[in-house]
């Protein structure tokens, strides 16, 4: 049911209104509505137990094992929401002088200072508002350079046929031409394929390392100096930065641009598809064009540099400063790490992924990469089973449902038929990852012994299968027309 | 597997069928249909559109996936299968029906450097995981 269902006219929640002290009776007519909005007219105790039973509904990882891992999000830390949420925070004006903004300014210039350092580059802005615009940035700061140089001939980003979506697409949206780079049987770059793609038309490469399959890309340096040797840029795709948190820095491997999906690494919520946040990293070169402002620190003031400090800037992405409430918490989660901490959270959640791994594998199902380690995530295929019961990773992943665990992602990459991508994070333990193991192999004799029960999955859950193809056909998002 | 022995193929899964009058026939294969799962959107190139041998013409969009459809040769769009554009579900229900569009070859000849059914099983199975 929708709130709106539980209206009754004239039905409302007087006790949390504040007094109606002030009048407006002098607005001018033709501003005033002519009837009052559709808004649902509910009690408060309404109200509470419609999202309190809706918050009950949710499959989340604040329920349950989340195979999805940082890919989509991780574990929010609840000091660091408690933190972002002073009301000194809360109240700030993003246009309040910076005389009246020291301490959330010094937060801000220590967030980058922290991401510049656990990335090795040599300049972070963190004014992206979200991965997706980080990528944008990234590839803007790209085509300024070269186009500083007046080296007007580059016209390709090279993307490897097992990237993110995003990256072609963020290529495009900033004028490039896309051109694919094949990988090979173990998940690397073909390097005789890049080796003959690159030349003076080359902008950039945009690579995710470890790449989408979970596997660490080994020639990275022959691969940074078959770019740079053709004069091109080496864009670094944040997406898998938990493995290597700490342990790698992608300055080191010669990247030139990086964005970091806040939400992802660093733990920051990302419901419903935002807020978000994707600081950019650049090597020495780029610094003249991060995006502003930038936060800095001089004669003992922290402030905004904007256009007039960097006046070769791609400009800025929001009206404002990136989203401040998400890089608090963010700063409040690096924090509490540590620098001490920060490698431990690559550490455990390669560790935890090839735990799990290793006992998938054992328990009989088949790895798309098998010869490869695990990143942080690695990728299971159910061809086999497919074919023997016509169960598939679909029908498998809505089975896990029922055995009380959210699905892994399903059918990424593309490359990989039948294929569960899998995340454990480092936030689980175990006895968590024990279960979940044994959960799989539960759904697997069911679907040898009766596909039909794994195909009619879920159960157990508020709502059945629905009919994505049916919904994706006669798309239909609004509450009424 | 359901490759019909009388149709040419790409690398790339589309079917191609040569007609009386030279016109070649594109589609998407049984093999691509089925690993895209539910067609939920297509859409054809252009009528009258030259397209280059592997110039990216069109897309078939599923629950899973948007894929791009080469040209398998040059030519000249000629028509374009507005059915399957507005009931993407004949692609799964029968891919060898449900054509695309239909090309005016540039070289006849070209259509003959492309696969038969066998090396297009042969290549299927190369790419089985």
């Amino acid at each position: 049911m929708l709130i709106f269902e539980y209206a009754h006219p004239g039905r409302s929640a007087h006790a949390q209104l504040p007094s109606e002290d002030g009048t407006l009776d002098d607005l001018p007519a033709n501003l005033l509505r002519d009837a009052p909005p559709a808004l649902p007219e509910c009690s408060e105790l309404d109200v509470v137990r419609h999202y309190t039973r809706l918050s009950q509904k949710n499959f989340s990882i604040d329920t349950q094992f989340y195979p999805l891992g940082s890919c989509t999000m991780k574990y929010n830390p609840r000091a660091c929401n408690s933190l972002a949420m002073l009301p000194q925070f809360l109240a700030r004006h993003p246009h309040a002088s910076a005389e009246t903004g020291q301490g959330f300014l010094q937060c801000m210039y220590e967030l980058q200072e922290i991401l510049k350092d656990v990335t090795g580059m040599a300049g972070v802005s963190l004014a992206p508002m979200a991965g997706a615009q980080g990528e944008f940035a990234g590839i803007a700061m790209i085509r300024a350079y070269h186009e500083s140089r007046a080296d007007h001939a580059r016209t390709e980003i090279l993307v490897p046929n097992a990237a993110h979506g995003t990256n072609p697409a963020t290529a495009v949206m900033c004028g490039y031409t896309v051109r694919e780079i094949p990988t090979d049987r173990e998940g690397n770059v073909e390097l005789d394929a890049l080796q003959a793609a690159v030349g003076p038309q080359t902008a950039g490469l945009m690579l995710t390392n470890p790449s989408t399959l979970g596997v660490f890309e080994k020639s990275i340096l022959k691969i940074r100096d078959i770019v740079h040797g053709a004069g091109g840029l080496l864009y670094y795709d944040g997406a898998n930065l938990n493995a290597i948190l700490g342990r790698v820095k992608p300055g080191a491997m010669g990247f030139d641009v990086i964005h970091m999906n806040l939400h992802k690494t660093f733990s920051t919520p990302h419901g419903g598809g935002g807020p978000g946040a994707g600081p950019v990293g650049v090597a020495e070169r780029l610094l003249p064009f991060l995006p502003v402002p930038v936060v800095i620190h001089e004669n003992g003031l922290y402030r905004h540099a904007v256009e007039a400090d960097l006046p070769q800037s791609i400009g800025r992405m929001s009206a404002n400063t990136g989203n401040a409430g998400v890089l608090l918490r963010a700063y409040v989660y690096a924090r509490m790490l540590g620098a001490e901490g920060m490698h431990r959270v690559a550490e455990f959640a390669t560790l935890n992924a090839n735990y799990l791994l290793a006992k998938m594998r054992d328990a009989g199902f088949e790895l798309a990469y098998p010869a490869r380690r695990a990143s942080h995530e690695f990728i299971v295929t159910l061809k086999k089973l497919k074919d023997e019961t016509g169960v598939t990773a679909m029908d498998f992943a809505k089975r896990l449902l029922d055995h009380g665990f959210h699905a892994p992602t399903t059918y990424f990459p593309l490359l990989v038929p039948e294929c569960l991508l899998i995340e454990p994070s480092e936030t689980e333990s175990k006895e968590t990852l024990d279960a979940f193991v044994e959960a799989c192999i539960k759904i697997k004799q069911e679907a040898l012994a009766n596909p039909d029960l794994v195909k009619g999955a879920p159960y157990s859950q508020p709502v059945r299968r629905l009919d994505d193809v049916k919904a994706a056909r006669e798309l239909d998002i609004a509450y009424k027309t | 597997m359901f490759i019909p022995a009388d149709l040419k193929y790409t690398q790339t899964h589309e079917w191609v069928r040569v007609e009386a009058d030279g016109t070649l026939t594109v589609g998407i294969t049984h093999h691509a249909q089925d690993l895209l799962g539910d067609m939920v959107f297509v859409e054809n190139p252009a009528v009258g559109r030259s397209l280059n041998a592997g110039e990216e013409c069109a897309v078939v969009e599923s629950v899973k996936a948007a894929s791009d459809v080469y040209a398998p040769v040059a030519g000249e769009v000629v028509a374009a299968n507005s059915e399957v554009e507005s009931s993407p579900e004949k692609i799964n229900q029968d891919a060898y029906a449900a054509w695309m569009f239909k090309l005016k070859p540039a070289n006849a000849a070209a259509v003959n450097a492309l696969m038969d059914a066998a090396a297009y099983e042969a290549h299927v199975a190369s790419e089985a995981h």
